[in-house]
């Protein structure tokens, strides 16, 4: 009786590692082949959708790192998104005026060097915030981050140097090699193989000893206590590897849109980001990217019939809650899988 | 006369105007099982609970292995050597039995801050986490969710955790507790097996296992020790058997 259940148990995880690398090689040459079908089928703003989800799938992963795996429901995660956004709009901004930010350091135009700077940015931001918010817990560390994002959402409003409220634009897309970056295919192109690296990289961390360990702060932090670990200071690294995702998609975001405002750290970004691990399903690898691909999905064919579209997607997140455990992306893994996923 | 492994001297902690435990001092010698009875409210729980650093104590001190560890949170503790098992299991509900265990081990070997190796394809990890296992009986449902297993069978998880930390003193808070009496024996005999190389203070209800576990026993009623003896002579002690033996049937 136990060895049978044993049995289904193990034929369930196979099952599912199968279709989740099936799902992967399909999801791959979906990717790879969008920008030509897009141009054949003579819609060529599909590429521009398409690289949207791209970066807010990154952005949502690196969300659900805290939010889904450690279950740090963080209210405020634009405020990292919108950080690393400005780093790239701010050293575009001091390339183009010729004078240095602060005086001595200089700007760039270089993706190469602006992305590691919006990244370190904003995980310094996320080092900051997160140390004095994960001294607080459930409703007081959800209310905290929300403060906290809106503290940094109006220290950019106020900053008339790069705009204020009107944002700032950024002329040129950052160079990367020869690319034409300019080009939105190419660009679409550099955002996914971004977003592959990134995805490769956190399924390697939250199957780690550290990701184990954030897996179990979910569950019981007594537990961990119990066995020794004290659980802080993995709560806050965890919360600036979230933070410098979200600083790489903001990055992404900057240079995909040719501009920068506060409107990017505003909470109902925050709220987004939200949904969409949810929708798609949290402390998964991929719920991030389905859910992603839903939310501006759904916002794009949605305000093609009505300016209400958020009162069809309302129901449709409650159908979502109620009858699916774990978001969208259960309904394709195998009973008893999401716990290996 | 040995040094005590621990030694608990004048233990205070009360709740409102109720002292669950009132001037409580007691010691646990290397090597023993040191068995704590007492009736439901005597201060059992909330013992163990500011041994193991989850409650602050009101006053008094705790001294183990020489140092005083009033001031060190839970995972210090764990750290220098305590483990528990707790009455209602406390356990990582999501993760398989396997993956319960090798995160202890995975604690008691050194900082987790790795973040590229598979955690749950590393040998050393498994092994030690499955011999855990194997310990208390469960070597066939490494794999099962803990949200599916039996009562019991999380008891003795909990078991395996513990002893996964390879603790110089463990502390037992009612392992037995809801256990069938197959699975109370095989309890029973594992903690039989650990005399000696294991310190144990154990709370527990069921006599017969404490009086063919313990070297020693200590009787607390309203919150203080009012007995410490060996077994055999607790059970003759007429304030022990007025305070709590009295009411069961051993």
């Amino acid at each position: 009786m136990l060895q049978a259940d044993g049995a289904i148990a193990a034929k369930a995880f196979k099952r599912t590692g199968a279709l989740r690398a099936a799902g992967i090689v399909a999801l791959a040459c979906g990717a790879l082949a969008l920008p030509f079908a897009a141009t054949a089928i003579g819609d060529p703003a599909l590429i521009s959708l398409a690289t949207r989800i791209v970066i807010y799938a990154i952005a949502a992963a690196s969300l659900n790192l805290i939010l889904g795996y450690g279950g740090l429901v963080s209210f405020g995660h634009a405020a990292y998104f919108g950080v690393g956004a400005y780093a790239v709009g701010i050293l575009y901004f001091h390339f183009h005026e010729a004078a240095p930010f602060l005086g001595f350091i200089p700007g760039t135009n270089r993706l190469l060097i602006a992305v590691p700077v919006a990244v370190a940015t904003s995980a310094i931001f996320a080092l900051v915030l997160g140390a004095l918010s994960l001294r607080t817990a459930g409703l007081q560390f959800i209310m905290i981050t929300l403060a906290f994002a809106q503290m940094v959402f109006f220290l950019f409003v106020s900053l008339k140097y790069y705009g204020g409220d009107d944002g700032l634009i950024v002329r040129r897309r950052d160079v990367l090699l020869d690319f034409d970056m300019a080009d939105d295919t190419t660009f679409y192109f550099v955002c996914l193989a971004v977003a592959a690296a990134y995805f490769f990289v956190f399924w390697r961390v939250v199957e780690s000893r550290f990701g184990l360990v954030l897996g179990g702060i979910r569950q019981n932090e007594r537990r961990l206590a119990a066995i020794g670990i004290s659980t802080y200071r993995y709560k806050l690294v965890a919360f600036v590897i979230a933070g410098a995702g979200a600083g790489l998609a903001g990055a992404l975001m900057a240079n995909f849109a040719k501009f920068v405002s506060p409107d990017l750290l505003h909470w109902s970004q925050s709220g987004d980001l939200m949904i969409m691990v949810i929708l798609g399903g949290s402390a998964t690898l991929f719920g991030p990217l389905i859910g992603a691909g839903m939310l501006i999905g759904l916002e794009t064919v949605l305000t093609g019939w009505t300016e209400h579209w958020q009162a069809v997607l309302g129901p449709l997140l409650i159908l979502v809650a109620l009858f699916t455990r774990g978001g969208v992306v259960s309904l394709f893994t195998a009973p008893g899988g999401a716990s290996h996923a | 006369m040995l040094e005590p492994l621990l030694r608990i001297d004048n233990l205070t902690k009360r709740f409102g105007s109720l002292a669950a435990n009132d001037g409580l001092s007691l010691d646990v010698l290397p090597g023993e099982v040191h068995a704590v009875i007492g009736p439901n409210g005597a201060g059992k729980t909330t013992l163990i609970s500011q041994l193991f650093g989850e409650l602050a104590p009101d006053a008094g001190s705790i001294v183990f292995a020489g140092r005083d560890i009033g001031p060190l949170a839970t995972a210090e503790r764990v750290r220098i050597g305590l483990a528990r098992s707790f009455q209602v299991t406390e356990l990582l509900p999501d993760y398989s039995a396997v993956d319960n265990v090798a995160l202890a081990v995975q604690a008691r070997i050194g900082h987790s801050f790795r973040f590229w190796a598979n955690a749950r394809a590393d040998p050393l990890l498994r092994e030690q986490a499955l011999q855990a296992l194997r310990r208390v009986g469960l070597e066939d449902r490494g794999d099962v969710a803990v949200s599916e297993m039996s009562h019991g069978e999380q008891k003795q998880l909990e078991l395996a955790i513990a002893l996964a930390a390879k603790p110089r003193l463990l502390l037992l808070d009612e392992p037995m507790a809801g256990l069938g009496t197959t699975e109370s024996a095989a309890t029973v005999a594992l903690l039989e097996s650990l005399k000696g190389a294991t310190t144990i203070l154990l709370v527990e209800h069921d006599m017969d296992a404490v009086f063919a576990l313990a070297d020693r026993v200590s009787v607390l009623a309203n919150g203080r020790c009012i007995a410490t003896g060996a077994a055999a002579d607790v059970r003759s002690d007429p304030a022990a058997r007025q305070a709590y033996l009295g009411e069961g049937s051993a």
